[in-house]
């Protein structure tokens, strides 16, 4: 009797496993193609920009909507220096950042700190973008520019980035918000790898009279360098994604200036901008082939960031 | 206590060591003798590697930690807050429980130590490079991989290559904290080795949970319990004819 209600109810179990393994595998195989429907639907949407601009598209810097011509060159320049630009400043400072929590900071600080910065990192975009374009682009038209214009603005070769009306709003400015935005992001990834430093590997360069620089610098970073740079992946891939915050304060001209200072587009912010006023078919297309190439360059860089990363685990489990 | 060392390199005076409020160490009086190998002996958490990481001040990292007393090195007393950090571990160099390479290569990892203090032109870094591998007795073994990560070699020769680095910068006085305890028997004997050899060059203080080991290699032994230091003086003596009830109870393995 027992014995044959403990069969009854390991079928029953066996037929809920099969059951469940089959409802975690749909969730599964739905995510698989769930990208892969976004992709189809933009490559389909783009179709007729492809068809009508071929990869002529990829390198031409004309927006014409009244006479139907369109290039990604501004866009794909902007989204590329914006981001580039972002790093630049993003990572001298997420490091210093990182080596002060992990390595300076007292110990009261050091949670305190943390915290700040993860919250910086949950601020919803559009409120950097506000704060972006009433706060930080009239401070920059007032201030920082002409200053930029009159100091560095004469320098031989890479003075040109720098001249140009005091706006407020352009390339450089989107490119400090975005660096702003992206900081919590690296740091918190680069104070992730650096409390993982086993002690003893420290203390070794400590041992031999090393400074603190010099045990960062020499033995830290490169003890970390995968998660680093997968740190600093992350943080680019939200860079060249981000949308409201670099629509608010870019300036949104499909135009291509040399100077940093001079407005320009990005290719998120061209789609927020300028979707609801498409009209006609290329140019809804070439909107979304638009889109098209930003998934195309972040799924990529994302891709290199998720290598990097899984190459660390691999080191760190070999380590052990 | 300290008339057993004749020549002593490193002088420790009423030395006291807490870690926040927790007094570890209580009045240590101990001399080091000069080219000559010290073995601190103990359970755990005696305070032997406390005490051996007094020596290169390597507590200060900690906020928290801190000593009090005397150790005179070379006449001057290393606990002076005017005592250079920097040039203090140039001259009392350390090796570690578990194998530490740097990520990087062989060569680089001997010369990382050596360029914090000397500018050495290309060809006498070389020289410097293979001194350490040869004394450290690690030579014949990487010579052709000098440019290959250290982190590839196996447990032991890490630790040698360790052991290497430190020297590299010609220090007078060689830490050596359990630097055999991550290692197989085999990497142990060749350590135990190099010990005997290099002491011809170092001062040499060992920490180790491994009293035949203290024994083999060492010509003075301490023994410290509970952060007093109970008994010191020859090897020979202490383990043949101690004169402290404690240290023979836990040297016959009776206890700890």
């Amino acid at each position: 009797m027992s014995l044959f209600s403990l069969e009854a109810r390991l079928q029953r179990q066996a037929i809920l496993d099969v059951v469940f393994r089959g409802t975690t595998r749909i969730a599964a195989f739905f995510v698989l193609l769930l990208l892969l429907g976004i992709i189809g639907s933009l490559v389909l949407g783009s179709l007729p920009a492809i068809k009508a601009f071929g990869l002529g598209f990829l390198h031409s810097a004309e927006w014409d909507p009244v006479n139907e011509k369109f290039g990604a060159w501004v866009p794909i320049v902007g989204t590329l220096v914006t981001s580039g630009i972002a790093l630049l400043i993003a990572i001298p400072v997420s490091f210093g950042i990182a080596l002060f929590l992990t390595e300076l900071s007292p110990r009261v600080l050091r949670r305190p700190l943390g915290v700040a910065i993860e919250l910086l990192a949950g601020i919803p975009s559009i409120i950097y973008g506000m704060w972006g374009l009433f706060v930080f682009a009239p401070l920059f038209a007032d201030t920082v520019e002409p200053w930029l214009t009159e100091h560095i603005g004469t320098w031989p070769y890479i003075g040109e980035f720098f001249v140009g009306p005091p706006m407020g709003i352009g390339i450089f400015t989107a490119s400090l918000i975005l660096s702003i935005m992206v900081i919590p992001f690296i740091s918190s990834v680069m104070r992730d790898v650096f409390d993982v430093v086993p002690t003893l590997l420290k203390e070794s360069a400590y041992g031999l009279g090393a400074t603190t620089w010099e045990v960062m610098w020499k033995v830290v970073l490169p003890y970390t360098k995968v998660g680093v740079v997968g740190g600093i992946m992350l943080g680019l891939g939200r860079a060249l994604g981000e949308t409201m915050a670099v629509t608010f304060v870019i300036g949104n001209a499909h135009e291509l200036s040399k100077s940093l200072l001079m407005p320009g587009n990005s290719i998120s912010s061209a789609l927020a901008n300028e979707f609801t006023e498409a009209v006609g078919d290329l140019y809804t297309a070439s909107l979304v082939e638009l889109g098209l190439i930003l998934f195309f360059i972040t799924f990529v860089v994302l891709s290199i960031a998720r290598y990097m990363l899984y190459r660390l685990g691999k080191r760190e489990g070999q380590a052990s | 206590m300290n008339t057993a060392v004749t020549t002593p390199k490193v002088v420790v005076n009423n030395l006291n060591f807490f870690y926040g409020n927790y007094r570890a160490l209580k009045d240590i009086n101990l001399n080091i003798a000069e080219k000559m190998v010290t073995a601190f002996i103990g359970p755990s958490g005696c305070g032997k590697s406390t005490l051996l990481r007094t020596f290169n001040r390597m507590y200060q990292l900690y906020p928290k930690q801190r000593a009090s007393g005397e150790i005179i090195l070379d006449g001057a007393n290393i606990l002076d807050n005017k005592q250079d950090l920097n040039m203090l571990r140039a001259k009392v160099g350390m090796v570690f429980q578990k194998p530490t390479p740097f990520p990087m290569s062989i060569y680089d990892n001997i010369a990382f130590g050596v360029k914090l203090y000397e500018k050495l032109s290309r060809h006498e870094m070389d020289d410097r490079v293979e001194w350490a591998l040869k004394k450290a007795a690690l030579w014949t073994e990487v010579k052709d991989k000098l440019k290959q990560s250290g982190t590839g070699l196996s447990g032991g020769q890490q630790q040698r290559l360790c052991i290497a680095r430190a020297i590299a910068v010609k220090p007078e006085v060689l830490l050596l904290d359990e630097p055999t305890s991550a290692l197989d028997p085999i990497s142990t004997a060749h350590i135990e080795k190099l010990i005997d050899e290099l002491k011809e060059d170092f001062t040499i203080v060992i920490v180790t949970h491994n009293m035949q080991q203290a024994a083999r290699v060492s010509d003075y032994t301490a023994y410290m319990y509970m952060g007093d230091l109970i008994e010191f003086g020859e090897t020979s003596q202490m383990f043949t004819n101690p004169k402290r009830k404690e240290t023979e109870d836990y040297i016959t393995g009776r206890f700890g």
